[in-house]
């Protein structure tokens, strides 16, 4: 047992509170906009010049001049704001977005993050995710514990190319929430039916109590 | 005096030559001078400095001028969705120069306010860092980027007046402002042009001291990912 997508983006959903303008990058992190708490207000900011991403348009409505950073169309709210790359890039250096919510490929136990780039693999660039979490006040990944292969993506030190150095707070995963601490990993949360010797036997990156 | 062209082609005249560096507004295919990119293919220029978020799509886009081989270099952040392009630049025929997405567009702001280089957060401890002046300000470190001074820029809006203020239309406006700001001469294709007064002085998005030439032309606006949810 351990927590599928829905759950670990409802996990994601927690860290949210009321008030907030928040990025959310492509994938599971996505998914986390489904879980805002009912009464709640969380802004989403897309990358590419929006604050207040509304759902996807109904059949027939799509509109070319109104998409996400994933190229999707999208719909606009009330309180929506439209504004330029640089303008979007400057609220997110500037520190105005409270947090973003990421996935990874690689995060270190002092917070490193890789989620760009493979070498000798097809690169296709970082986008707008080294902004991000070099500029956000908190940065929360999101991901499975291990890849495909089996093998453990929380580490000591990250094989692959960084999109930032020290920048993740927290770590989310199928088998729990790990915070980024002095000296390593604190294990916050274990997830559904999953123990503690488990998430300590799938993490390579040292946990401290 | 007049900004505006008949076409595209008349308001690239005397503007192209091989080897330019050219900032290009849009991001995916929200937004982009499509009219203004289809001129340059005809006008057969090569090698080419594209700067721009993204490369295009296979055949829309920059996507039409690297098929025709027209660019030698891409600066971008993001280049996905384009099988030509991964070809050549695997086979080492394209260059291309990875930017973080914000430090792209604030090279580019950068240049059009006269702004030679700016400290960056962005890329610290990264491969985007190396070779490049660190500084720190109180206690954290930051990196030295440069402006992006372009030969000519093209960009797409929704309005123009005939003094070439222009307007955006959501999230179409996104690169098209910085990139518009950084060129030398910056050439402007808009959905349509209206007479001067007839816009709102307080919602001009990018003032048309910006922009010194002007075409109105009918768009494809083709969406790269259609995404719909059902009516309940």
């Amino acid at each position: 047992m351990a927590w599928d997508r829905n759950q670990m983006a409802a996990r994601a959903a927690k860290e949210l509170k009321d008030g907030m303008y928040v990025n959310l990058g492509i994938g599971i992190p996505t998914l986390v906009s489904n879980y805002i708490p009912e009464g709640m207000t969380v802004t989403l900011q897309s990358e590419n010049g929006m604050l207040g991403m509304g759902p996807f348009p109904y059949e027939g409505e799509e509109d070319a001049d109104l998409i996400n950073a994933g190229k999707q169309t999208i719909t606009e709210l009330p309180h929506s704001a439209y504004f330029d790359s640089a303008t979007s890039f400057a609220m997110i250096r500037g520190g105005k977005i409270a947090m973003a919510i990421l996935g990874a490929m690689e995060v270190s136990e002092t917070g490193d993050l890789a989620n760009w780039m493979i070498p000798g693999k097809l690169v296709k660039g970082m986008g707008g995710a080294m902004d991000l979490v070099a500029g956000v006040g908190r940065v929360i990944v999101v991901m499975d514990h291990a890849n495909k292969h089996g093998e453990s993506k929380v580490l000591p030190e990250c094989t692959l190319p960084l999109t930032g150095k020290g920048v993740v707070d927290l770590i989310i995963s199928n088998l729990g929430v790990l915070e980024v601490v002095e000296g390593g990993l604190k294990i916050i949360e274990l997830a559904d039916g999953v123990s503690e010797e488990e998430l300590r036997a799938a993490t390579l990156a040292k946990i401290v109590n | 005096m007049n900004k505006i062209y008949p076409n595209a082609a008349a308001a690239l005249d005397g503007l192209l030559s091989d080897g330019l560096l050219i900032a290009a507004g849009g991001f995916g295919l929200c937004g982009i001078p499509e009219l203004l990119l289809a001129a340059i293919r005809e006008s057969g220029v090569k090698d080419l400095t594209f700067a721009s978020n993204n490369a295009g799509v296979d055949d829309f886009g920059i996507g039409i001028l690297l098929q025709t081989k027209q660019v030698k270099k891409m600066i971008s952040s993001y280049v996905g969705e384009n099988a030509e392009f991964m070809r050549q630049y695997l086979s080492g025929e394209l260059e291309i120069e990875f930017n973080p997405q914000g430090t792209l567009a604030e090279r580019m702001r950068a240049a059009g306010a006269g702004i030679p280089g700016f400290y960056t957060k962005t890329g610290v401890g990264t491969v985007i860092a190396d070779g490049k002046e660190h500084k720190d300000f109180n206690g954290q470190t930051y990196i030295l980027e440069t402006g992006i001074f372009a030969d000519v820029s093209i960009i797409k809006a929704w309005k123009a007046d005939t003094t070439g203020n222009l307007i955006f239309r959501k999230t179409a406006r996104n690169f098209n402002v910085p990139a518009g700001m950084c060129g030398r001469v910056c050439v402007a294709e808009v959905e349509e042009i209206v007479p001067a007064g007839s816009l709102d002085p307080d919602h001009i998005h990018l003032p048309g001291i910006y922009v010194h030439r002007l075409i109105q032309g009918d768009h494809e606006k083709r969406i790269e990912q259609r995404t719909t949810r059902k009516k309940a």
